[in-house]
């Protein structure tokens, strides 16, 4: 996704990034030991966990749209479209200016870096303030679990909600961690501590800001388009 | 394989950074004091849970049930549950021999992320604290068994949140490990290390560092869903809202029944390091046992409904389910015949570990089997939620996890502590845990059968007398259970020295200084052969 080919660039780095060679890298282990391709290892392994976190949701929504088409065909028509597609948008763009960052870091282009990556940050909040109107919006109008409102409804779109609610909550969990993992990136960028030749971290930070971004891209169908 | 010179380094056990003693551990990221660490704390997990099971037993001496309320017998078997699964077996062998050896079995100086390593102890133990804590605080102790069933743990009063809470960062540091043992396992293999070259005991913690992290999310979902139901009320799980039941015990097992490879897979692959030690005879099929726990890992992650058989699903699912659990026994089966293979006509040296290794085996295929036999439809019907299922879990992961456990760390310990314990006293330990073990739980099994239903605090007057076999094997068995503790603690603190290789044992650990030195090698060594190969030795002396 981000920047594959760059990295045999980096001087430092400790034997090829092959998987050709095992174990090379560990000859020069110890206070110099660095392993690109083993940290990127690690963070795909960890998004492999996280898809899998909010698999365990899907397969609940799966199941419970299943059971209730028609209470989630109305309770999909509760949610705000439009909105939903301007965050799926605003989210789309700050994955692309994450990857301009990590762009211009290779090209040593530092400030160009940090304007990349705050515009990263400001959509990130623009898509937290959007989603908090939206809620806020339903709680207005008593669609949330347990209000006395959705304890009318049937059971099917109560359900809707009670999903509606915890899927996007999670998601803006992982929104707010990403933002603060890239908050810290920026720091690190404007410190000089992600250089050229040692961008990994930001290269790591970068993917976990696509998984956010995917997940919504599969939340926006599920949800909004539902009705 | 290079012995090695008089070494300039000193041992892992002694401190020579700025921080000191306890500090000193606890700010480590040397991976071989991370698994002692997980060893220490927990030991001392192990020791409450037996106490608790100690209790549950004298409760069914009918004598004995003004000694706690059948509230409290409920909680006491939701903790003993909760202790032994998250906090002993779960992080088992992977945790503690598993961060101890696989570094330097491989020819590596650490694991691939070792902060990250250090981090997930400190997640164990934070999880550890929030279970303890959820016992004196909230509602009381939780009382729903370790399983946490919806629509009950939604209603219960006592301090479910806190329990579930703390088996989700459980699951936590247990993820962390597993991706840092792939990692490692990728990228840290010393040269000529090739993947068919790597000890057994490697490839075992690879399949369970996949379950680990393929597993683990769905229960960490599902438990913050309970969570949610519980604050929130979102509804999923609660029919009154147009949730399912059914659907937590999907999820819930989707994770717990692969966690039963997490628990017996590492297990596995360390009777896989001691059998050949001890016959001096290269294993038999090394591949069958290498690709064996990769289908183990496969398979196991689709049977998990065979824990549902009762619950009302469709015929097609039950036949389904029932033949996967049938098919995941035969790559176990395998791993059986092939260290009985590895034994015969080897030159066997009888030694502790191996007295263990082989206790393993016969009870882990009364374990094994018996497990088939709940697999069949119609059997399960009959047995399920009896004291038979209770003898059978304990049988594989007691009798097997248990076991291997004991096993390995009396295959090891010469090299973690740089000491030996007396064998007479292991002997010696030997016979009260095997005699009550079977007496404990194959009672049991025979319980189970006769119709006797699980975690019941009283019980019909034709089950009395093996209810007393029981419980005079429980008494056996934690007798001998503490000599065993009682003779390790011993031997750590005044324990003889242990010679490099006190087992002549040929794979890289055996090569190393007991205890190791800091960064395990002084030089990463090149590999040039398998790792089980006693006959190229005995050719060159």
């Amino acid at each position: 996704m981000s920047a594959e080919p760059t990295t045999k660039v980096t001087p430092s780095s400790l034997g090829p990034d092959s998987e050709g060679s095992p174990g090379a890298s560990s000859v020069t282990q110890g206070s110099g030991h660095r392993d690109d391709y083993g940290s990127r290892l690690g963070m795909w392994l960890f998004l492999v966990t996280e898809m899998v976190l909010f698999g365990g949701l899907f397969i609940a929504y799966s199941y419970m749209r299943y059971r209730y088409p028609v209470e989630f065909h109305h309770g999909g028509g509760e949610l705000n479209a439009t909105l939903g597609v301007i965050n799926t948008l605003v989210l789309l763009t700050s994955s692309l200016t994450v990857v301009l960052a990590i762009v211009a870091i290779q090209r040593s282009e530092k400030g160009r870096a940090m304007v990349f990556l705050g515009s990263t940050l400001v959509l990130g909040l623009t898509f937290l303030v959007i989603k908090s109107f939206e809620w806020g919006a339903k709680f207005h109008h008593g669609l949330y679990p347990n209000a006395p409102h959705l304890a009318t409804l049937p059971p099917g779109e109560q359900v809707f909600f009670g999903l509606y609610f915890t899927m996007t909550g999670l998601h803006g969990l992982h929104v707010i961690a990403g933002l603060s993992v890239l908050s810290v990136m920026l720091w690190w960028v404007a410190t000089d501590r992600i250089r050229q030749d040692r961008y990994i971290h930001l290269e790591n930070s970068g993917l976990y800001w696509h998984l956010v971004d995917v997940i919504w891209i599969f939340l926006l169908p599920l949800f909004y388009l539902a009705a | 394989m290079s012995t090695h010179a008089a070494t300039a380094q000193p041992s892992y056990l002694v401190d020579t950074g700025s921080r000191k003693g306890l500090m000193a551990w606890l700010t480590t990221t040397d991976h071989k004091r991370i698994g002692l660490l997980y060893l220490y704390a927990m030991s001392i997990f192990f020791l409450i849970a037996m106490g608790i099971g100690f209790v549950m037993r004298l409760v069914q001496l009918t004598s004995y049930q003004k000694l706690i309320t059948a509230q409290t017998y409920n909680a006491l078997f939701t903790v003993h549950g909760v202790i032994m699964i998250f906090l002993f077996v779960i992080p088992g062998l992977s945790a503690v021999f598993g961060n101890f050896f696989l570094p330097i079995l491989i020819g590596a100086k650490d694991v691939s992320f070792p902060r990250l390593n250090l981090a997930s102890w400190y997640f164990f133990m934070a999880g550890a604290i929030l279970a303890v804590l959820s016992l004196f605080t909230g509602g009381g102790a939780p009382d729903t068994g370790w399983s946490f069933y919806a629509p009950f743990s939604l209603k219960t009063g006592t301090n479910v949140s806190l329990a579930v809470f703390a088996a989700f960062v459980l699951g936590f540091s247990s993820m962390l490990t597993g991706i840092n043992f792939i990692t490692t396992i990728h990228r840290l293999r010393a040269p000529g290390m090739h993947w068919f070259r790597m000890p057994l005991f490697c490839w075992a913690v690879y399949s369970t560092a996949w379950i680990q992290i393929l597993a683990t999310p769905i229960v960490a979902i599902t438990l913050v869903l309970v969570i949610l139901e519980r604050f929130f009320g979102i509804g999923v799980f609660d029919p009154a809202k147009g949730g399912d039941p059914l659907l937590y015990q999907h999820l819930f097992w989707i994770y717990s029944h692969p966690a039963v490879y997490i628990m017996i897979l590492p297990a596995m692959g360390a009777i896989t390091e001691i059998i050949p030690t001890f016959a001096k005879r290269t294993i038999f099929g090394y591949k069958a046992i290498a690709f064996s726990s990769m289908a183990i890992a496969g398979v196991g992650s689709l049977v998990w409904a065979h824990h549902m058989f009762t619950s009302g699903m469709s015929g097609m699912a039950l036949m389904l389910f029932s033949l996967l659990t049938m098919i995941v026994a035969v790559p176990s089966a395998v791993k059986v015949f092939n260290w009985v293979g590895t034994l015969y006509k080897g030159s066997i040296d009888f030694q502790p570990p191996l007295l263990f290794a082989l206790t393993f085996i016969f009870l882990f295929c009364i374990g094994g089997l018996t497990g088939v036999m709940q697999g069949a439809l119609a059997v399960n019907v009959h047995v399920h939620d009896t004291y038979f299922i209770v003898g059978h879990f304990h049988y594989v992961m007691f009798g097997g996890t248990g076991m291997a456990f004991f096993a390995a760390l009396l295959y090891w310990f010469p090299k973690m502590w740089g000491r030996m314990y007396s064998k007479a006293a292991i002997y010696a330990s030997w016979f009260p845990i095997f005699i009550g073990f079977n007496l404990l739980y194959f009672g049991m099994l025979i319980l189970g059968l006769m119709g006797m239903p699980r975690r019941y605090y009283v019980h019909l007057p034709q089950f009395h007398t093996m209810h007393v076999v029981a419980t005079v094997g429980s008494w056996f068995l934690v007798l001998g259970l503490l000599l065993f503790f009682g003779t390790l603690l011993y031997a750590i603190l005044w324990g003889e020295k242990a010679e490099d290789n006190p087992w002549g044992g040929v794979t890289l650990e055996w090569s190393l200084p007991s205890p190791p030195i800091q960064e395990n090698f002084e030089e990463i060594p090149t590999i040039t052969h398998g790792p089980y190969e006693f006959e190229r030795l005995e050719g060159k002396s």
